[in-house]
């Protein structure tokens, strides 16, 4: 080789070096947001599974009917005594969910009680939906009270009456109720990160 | 600890250990009014209605601590025997008990109704008098509150007019 010629050289080892760093960090860069995104894909359809099994439990469910008839203990069956949704969501003219139920549980007659107990607007009947159904319904401005994900995530955290279903008190033979199958901090982690992921409804 | 409400238009201080005391008990027991009838004790029959601040609820499932400050009206005070409330003159006029245990929960719920719908159908009255009569007296009932609808509108419309 002669003299001249290095600098050549040198510049064809700098050209080909600076193709393969860039190639090879590229192959990196793209393999590692590929498992970012399986992450958050599974995380995702983790939270969804955690707030779904909330709100299809029963302590949830019998309250959001999709036939103006509240229901009752862990089968679901219709409210005794003919009780239905009335005009305001809350029974009829005197003869309302108030009558029976008040602001806490009663540990004397077994009836159960929080704030504001009645049922969810008919927008909101989720009874015999699907879980994806259900999400749908549950972020739609048009159906769930006009709310914004932040306003969805405080009811569903905060209100008193959706957290009763983690304190839903003794019934009339003194048995204590059953609870939703994840714990009322889980839900509100699981509610909060499937939201602020922006509230993505996973495919089955 | 202290409970202070009105009853039957009459101030009114309990002294009681457990706040989540039953108002029916209380009334019962404590005040001694025995209109106010214990029948099932889980809010299934209605023989324990009475009123508080004028709304229905059944007092066997109502914790006492959550009548302070408010009025609560139990069957005596719904009208006298020289004075009677329009549904109490409506039961005596159809002769509606049989044995009588549940009536008093039943005129306090018509009561109520007719304070919210003053002249109910048949459907109101279904879906409103929900309570349980063992004797079945639901037909002369049914037109007692009839009645009772009747006498309270002739009295409201009277008093207007004088
Ligand atoms: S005794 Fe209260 S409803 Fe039966
Ligand atoms: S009159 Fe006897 S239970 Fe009603």
């Amino acid at each position: 080789m002669k003299r001249k010629d290095l600098p050549l050289l040198i510049l064809i080892f700098l050209v080909i070096g600076f193709v393969f760093s860039t190639s090879y960090s590229k192959s990196i860069d793209s393999s590692y947001s590929l498992v970012e995104i399986n992450k958050n894909v599974i995380s995702n359809k983790e939270n969804f599974t955690k707030i779904m099994s909330v709100l299809t439990h029963e302590r949830c469910l019998n309250c959001h009917p999709n036939d103006n008839i509240p229901k009752q203990g862990d089968d679901g069956h219709p409210h005794y005594f003919g009780m239905m949704r009335g005009k305001d969501d809350h029974g009829f003219e005197a003869t309302k969910c108030s009558t029976c139920h008040q602001a806490e549980n009663n540990k004397y007659s077994g009836v159960p009680g929080a704030p504001h107990w009645g049922l969810a607007p008919a927008s909101m009947g989720w009874q015999g939906l699907t879980h994806k159904e259900i999400a749908r319904s549950l972020i739609d401005k048009s159906k769930n009270g006009n709310r914004s994900h932040e306003d969805l995530v405080r009811h569903l955290t905060e209100d008193k009456l959706v957290l009763w279903a983690w304190e839903p008190g003794v019934d009339a033979e003194g048995n204590t109720r059953k609870v939703p199958p994840v714990s009322k901090e889980e839900f509100g982690t699981a509610v909060k990160q499937w939201f602020e992921d922006g509230a993505i409804i996973p495919e089955e | 600890m202290k409970i202070s409400f009105h009853i039957n238009n009459q101030p009114q201080t309990i002294t009681i250990e457990d706040q989540n005391t039953p108002l029916l008990w209380v009334v019962r027991d404590l005040l001694d009014l025995k209109g106010t009838k214990f029948g099932c004790g889980k809010a299934a029959c209605g023989a324990c209605t009475l009123h508080v601040e004028g709304q229905a609820v059944r007092s066997c499932s109502f914790p006492v601590h959550l009548v302070e400050g408010k009025k609560v009206t139990t069957i005596e005070g719904l009208g006298t025997p020289e004075d009677p409330h329009p549904v109490q003159q409506a039961w005596i006029e159809e002769i509606v008990p049989q044995c009588g245990y549940c009536q008093p929960g039943f005129m306090m719920a018509t009561a109520a109704l007719l304070e919210e719908i003053p002249n109910p159908t048949d459907d109101d009255i279904d879906n409103n008098i929900i309570n349980v009569c063992r004797c079945a007296t639901y037909y002369r009932m049914r037109k007692a509150i009839h009645r009772a609808a009747s006498i309270k509108n002739d009295s409201t419309t009277n008093s207007v007019n004088s």
